[in-house]
């Protein structure tokens, strides 16, 4: 369950987010909005990266403010662009990375890395260079390592930008079998129309949280004028 | 674009022998480049870099690019030197230079960044006793080698990006906007880095 309450975000004087008070218990969660609405803002709270000026998040009762290091053990954060993500030079050591700290060995950190990457639509990549591999294949990769971590939430910010329309929907569908609760902050909306909610962000409020039909209608009016 | 000496799967028995003793023979052969003068024993050494390489069996597609730096590095560092010092003593340099950037090109192309950076951590763990922490310097190794690819790209990108609005020759065109990148990139990656719990093991 994440939760923000009262929660607002100003960077000196420009303000990001006012007053934005949510409670997600459902699977899959989005979050809609234009381009610096504040929604990105939202989403990196939910594990730390960004802290609330102004009340606070919980996330399963912990405050990333408080409790970072346990806040980020259960959150997941997926980036835009996947190249700011991968941090060894092989897919399968950029999974392995992720196991470091799991205390398995090294030659099972390798077996279950690649195990992952097969999961994830990367079979037989373990030994790839990471940086050759095709934007979609990237992100895969990204959202494999995070999920390496085992995480109970995953955020994704706007993970499908860059993709072309045969791997967004590649990672559509790998986000649709995940066990996590997802959050998605997303500009393309036909990716969350089968999702359990949907958030409008406008100017750093709430503006509409509801049904994806509903909230993505009042969205397009919104966006219409 | 391939970066030169990032890791070629194999099964030569280079690939298979340990991180710890590869790198030990190229501190070895690197030093004894830098104490002999003798043209023979160096073109010797260069001759046992290249069975090595053979012994590697790196595929030729990523020999070409590497060879091709290093004989356009190894000519103009010849021709400098010959002008400056003469022949004999820029053959001298010119082999020393060959034979270690190819000795140590071998060793990445045959060695994963995990097993390196295990190594560096181990090879400083004694040192957490004075506050070096070991699984940094992994991560320094990993993200040292990563980061070649990356502002590869970048520089790349911005390139390509000043050749299409007829900037090729202006250094602003290519400066600014590459170290704008690179910093965004940084700060990116150091959320990345936060994301997937690095620096927590720590507190």
């Amino acid at each position: 369950m994440i939760v923000f309450e009262g929660v607002g975000h100003a960077y000196e004087d420009h303000t990001v987010l006012q007053d934005v008070s949510l409670s997600l218990s459902e699977k899959r969660v989005a979050l809609v909005g234009a381009n610096g609405s504040g929604k990105s803002t939202l989403a990196r709270m939910v594990n730390g990266l960004v802290l609330p000026t102004r009340g606070r998040v919980l996330v399963d009762d912990l405050d990333p403010a408080k409790d970072g290091r346990a806040v980020r053990r259960r959150v997941g954060f997926v980036f835009t662009d996947p190249d700011s993500q991968i941090v060894m030079p092989t897919a399968g050591e950029d999974v392995a990375f992720s196991l470091r700290r799991s205390g398995l060995t090294k030659a099972r950190r390798a077996e279950r890395a690649a195990e992952l990457l097969a999961a994830h639509g990367l079979e037989g990549y373990a030994d790839h260079p990471a940086h050759q591999l095709s934007g979609g294949q990237k992100q895969l990769l990204a959202l494999a390592a995070m999920l390496a971590l085992d995480p109970d939430v995953l955020v994704c910010d706007e993970p499908t930008t860059l993709l072309d329309l045969r791997n967004t929907r590649r990672f559509a569908e790998v986000l649709r079998g995940l066990r996590q609760q997802v959050l998605l902050v997303t500009h393309d909306l036909d990716l969350v129309g089968d999702f359990d909610r949907v958030v409008v962000v406008e100017a750093g409020r709430v503006v509409a949280d509801d049904a994806p039909r509903p909230a993505l209608d009042f969205y397009r009016r919104l966006v219409d004028g | 674009m391939t970066p030169l000496g990032l890791y070629v799967p194999g099964d030569s028995p280079l690939h298979r022998a340990p991180a710890g003793l590869k790198l030990l023979v190229l501190l070895v052969l690197v030093t004894a480049m830098v104490l002999v003068s003798d043209l023979a024993w160096l073109g010797g050494a260069c001759g046992l870099v290249a069975v090595a390489f053979g012994v590697a069996r790196i595929p030729s597609r990523r020999l070409r690019p590497l060879l091709r730096t290093l004989l356009v590095t190894a000519l103009a560092i010849g021709l400098l030197q010959g002008l400056l010092v003469g022949v004999e003593a820029a053959a001298v340099t010119v082999l020393r230079l060959l034979a270690a950037l190819a000795a140590a090109n071998l060793v990445t192309l045959t060695t994963r960044i995990d097993d390196v950076v295990a190594t560096a951590e181990r090879l400083v763990g004694p040192l957490r006793r004075v506050g070096v922490r070991p699984e940094r310097l992994g991560l320094l190794v990993g993200l040292t080698v990563q980061a070649i690819t990356t502002l590869s790209a970048i520089a790349g990108a911005v390139r390509e990006a000043a050749r299409a609005r007829g900037a090729e020759r202006s250094p602003m065109a290519f400066a600014v906007p590459f170290v704008v990148r690179t910093l965004r990139h940084a700060d990116e990656l150091g959320e990345a880095l936060a994301a997937r719990g690095v620096g927590d093991e720590e507190d």
